[in-house]
């Protein structure tokens, strides 16, 4: 079946490839893993907890974008990674260009602690090859104080007079066109040329109403005041209303997208059986609980989120969303080679 | 390396020079081939392949991504790097000019604390700089609130996320790569040639155009290629300062490989940048060499 799957690289979306590589009975003791994830995006002792219980030695190396450990992965021959943390889209890519292992559920007995909508995500229906690990959305992060509460992406693109000036908007690509896209009652995941020129039309409009693009400090920018609305992702939200309660996240009435940001087990990996006993230790509601506590992001995992403090609900209000809630949102898939007109919309936007 | 100590007053031969030179040469040598030259061949070789879907390189031979350099978005973002890049490094030389006269006309006591204070930035991490100037230049900064705490003005004046912002955050930055070439040149000269050309009558402006100028050329031509490289493929400043709302080549550089997934355009672009560059280096070297020869002619006949 592996084989199969190897010889349709890139051509199928869900070559049934199983798992007949993985041995259940293998001493996973003696393997060891090399796990690449985001920087301070897991528990610090994360490693010697999982040693601890497993007597599995892991090596955690740190990637900063999708982009880089992207390459690492593509880049041909074995990485040396075993486990990769990347975004669902990417996880989708990785698995049409055959470099995943699917899941070994029965080694992932753990995966009964997530919300049953985490194994309804559009690019990988059923978790088949990838495990979500935390999800969010993309909204308007804003100051009450300053501005009426917002409604709608429009108040974002077309401000209030009061309001010029005082926005940002993401810069990365598929984010950047995202507010636009779905004011105009459009798919986040447009391949529609006459869409995707509609969109920038009224991104070119909106540049100028602009302070900034920010993809990293816009929450700064709102505590300071500099800013009093922004395109934000949720959890990024969150690190401004840790500084200031006045700020507020609204998910516009449009909609906007589901974000995944998952777990991965690299085809080229020799040490499989231990991979999917990681997946399993990340999945304990009190790791995934961390994540949530710390990082700020929502967990698809019920009973790491039943763990949370409610006092983490009453401050940060979007942590409360419930998984239907973000399911109604769309989830953002890979594009393939049209993913390039994203890219160049975003570089006529900025360099107009 | 030799065994054999040349006699004194002997014609050393080239050959046995480089030679000796070599362990000398070497740990230099190595780091250049290993961060500079391997780069360097790989970003060559990407340029001519094709890009990965999901990133990386696929194998086979294109010029796709030269043609793409015609594209009007990217001849305007050369443009535009292009123009912000003369603009300042005409200000640099603006401000950096009389700024090295003056040091050089300093007691060496204060030419010393001068020379300090405009090298004292760079002991500051750039990012930390930049930042700084973020808390100081914003809509909500300290300028900004001290303005209408002191009710000079009602609204902030916005100072930031513009492409003036821009320029004068690079100037900022480079300043001091203008000022240091200018003064080591505007030092080096004889200051007897002002002297004499004052006693045969010339106005002090005379001087300055006729002696004082042409002798300093050389650190100008320096100054302005030290400072035109680094602020035309700078993207730093353009996306903290300029607020993302300029795109300079740098930044399309930095996009292709950590956004766009494509290095093969990443490469033509950085390779086009590096050959141009090389070529202005090569021009400024020939031009101030000739500078140079004229100047060893000139002293050749005065001093005769």
């Amino acid at each position: 079946m592996a084989v199969s799957a190897a010889a349709v690289i890139g051509l199928s979306a869900c070559a049934p490839s199983g798992s007949s590589e993985i041995d259940a009975d293998a001493d996973i003791t003696e393997q060891e893993l090399v796990v690449s994830i985001w920087a301070d995006y897991s528990p610090d002792d994360l490693a010697e907890r999982f040693e601890e219980e497993t007597g599995v030695k892991v090596t955690i190396v740190n990637h900063a974008t999708n982009e880089e450990v992207m390459a690492k992965l593509t880049a041909g021959g074995d990485s040396g990674i075993d486990v990769a943390f990347v975004s669902g889209q990417y996880a989708q890519a990785l698995s049409e260009g055959g470099l995943l292992q699917d899941l070994d559920k029965s080694l992932i007995p753990n995966e009964s602690n997530l919300y049953p909508e985490a194994s309804e995500l559009a690019y990988d229906p059923g978790n088949a090859y990838s495990m979500p690990y935390a999800w969010g959305t993309t909204g308007l992060c804003y100051r009450t104080d300053l501005m009426e509460a917002p409604t709608s992406w429009d108040d974002l693109l077309n401000p209030a007079a009061d309001v010029t000036g005082k926005t940002t908007m993401l810069s990365t690509e598929r984010w950047m066109a995202l507010p636009a896209l779905k004011a105009l009652g459009y798919s986040v995941n447009s391949e529609d040329p006459a869409e995707l020129e509609e969109a920038k039309a009224q991104l070119e409009e909106t540049k100028d109403t602009l302070l900034a693009f920010d993809d990293t400090t816009f929450y700064t920018k709102l505590v300071t005041g500099e800013a009093v609305l922004t395109e934000a992702w949720d959890g990024w939200c969150n690190y401004g209303i840790a500084e200031d309660p006045n700020i507020d996240f609204v998910v516009p009435e449009e909609g906007s997208d589901l974000w995944v940001d998952t777990m991965t087990v690299l085809k080229s990996s020799e040490n499989k059986e231990a991979a999917m006993a990681f997946v399993n230790f990340v999945l304990e509601a009190d790791v995934q609980s961390w994540v949530a506590e710390n990082i700020l992001y929502k967990v698809p995992n019920k009973a790491a989120m039943d763990l949370l403090d409610p006092a983490i609900y009453e401050q940060y209000p979007n942590m409360a969303m419930t998984p239907a809630e973000l399911l109604e949102e769309e989830t953002i898939v890979d594009l393939g080679e049209y993913s390039t007109e994203y890219t160049r919309l975003a570089t006529e936007i900025a360099a107009g | 390396m030799t065994t054999t100590t040349p006699v004194p007053g002997t014609p050393r031969r080239r050959g046995r020079r480089g030679l000796a030179a070599l362990p000398f040469l070497g740990p230099g040598g190595l780091y250049l081939a290993a961060l500079f030259v391997v780069p360097l061949v790989l970003i060559t070789s990407y340029a001519f392949f094709q890009r990965g879907r999901f990133g990386g390189i696929v194998w086979e031979l294109t010029l796709d991504n030269f043609v793409r350099l015609i594209d009007p978005l990217y001849l305007g973002v050369v443009a535009n790097s292009l123009k912000v890049g003369l603009v300042v490094t005409l200000l640099a030389l603006l401000i950096g000019y009389p700024t090295a006269l003056a040091i050089t006309r300093l007691s060496p006591k204060w030419r010393t604390i001068a020379l300090v204070a405009v090298l004292l930035p760079f002991w500051t991490n750039f990012l930390v700089r930049t930042y700084a100037w973020i808390l100081l230049f914003n809509n909500a900064g300290w300028i900004n609130q001290a303005l209408q705490g002191l009710g000079i003005i009602d609204e902030p004046i916005p100072m930031l996320y513009t492409e003036p912002a821009v320029v004068v955050g690079l100037l900022y930055m480079y300043l001091p790569l203008m000022i240091l070439p200018l003064y080591s040149s505007l030092a080096s000269r004889d200051p007897q040639l002002g002297e004499a050309a004052t006693n045969l009558g010339a106005s002090p402006f005379r001087v300055f155009r006729t002696v004082t100028l042409p002798l300093s050329l050389p650190g100008v031509l320096t100054g302005c290629v030290f400072v035109f490289v680094p602020a035309m493929s700078n993207f730093i400043i353009p996306e903290l300062i300029g607020g993302g709302k300029t795109v300079l080549i740098g930044n399309l550089i930095r996009d292709q490989f950590l956004k766009a997934r494509d290095w093969p355009f990443g490469s033509t672009l950085a390779l086009v940048l590096t050959i141009s560059l090389v070529v202005l280096l090569v021009a400024q070297a020939a031009v101030s060499r000739r500078l140079n020869e004229g100047k060893r002619i000139r002293k050749a006949v005065t001093g005769a």
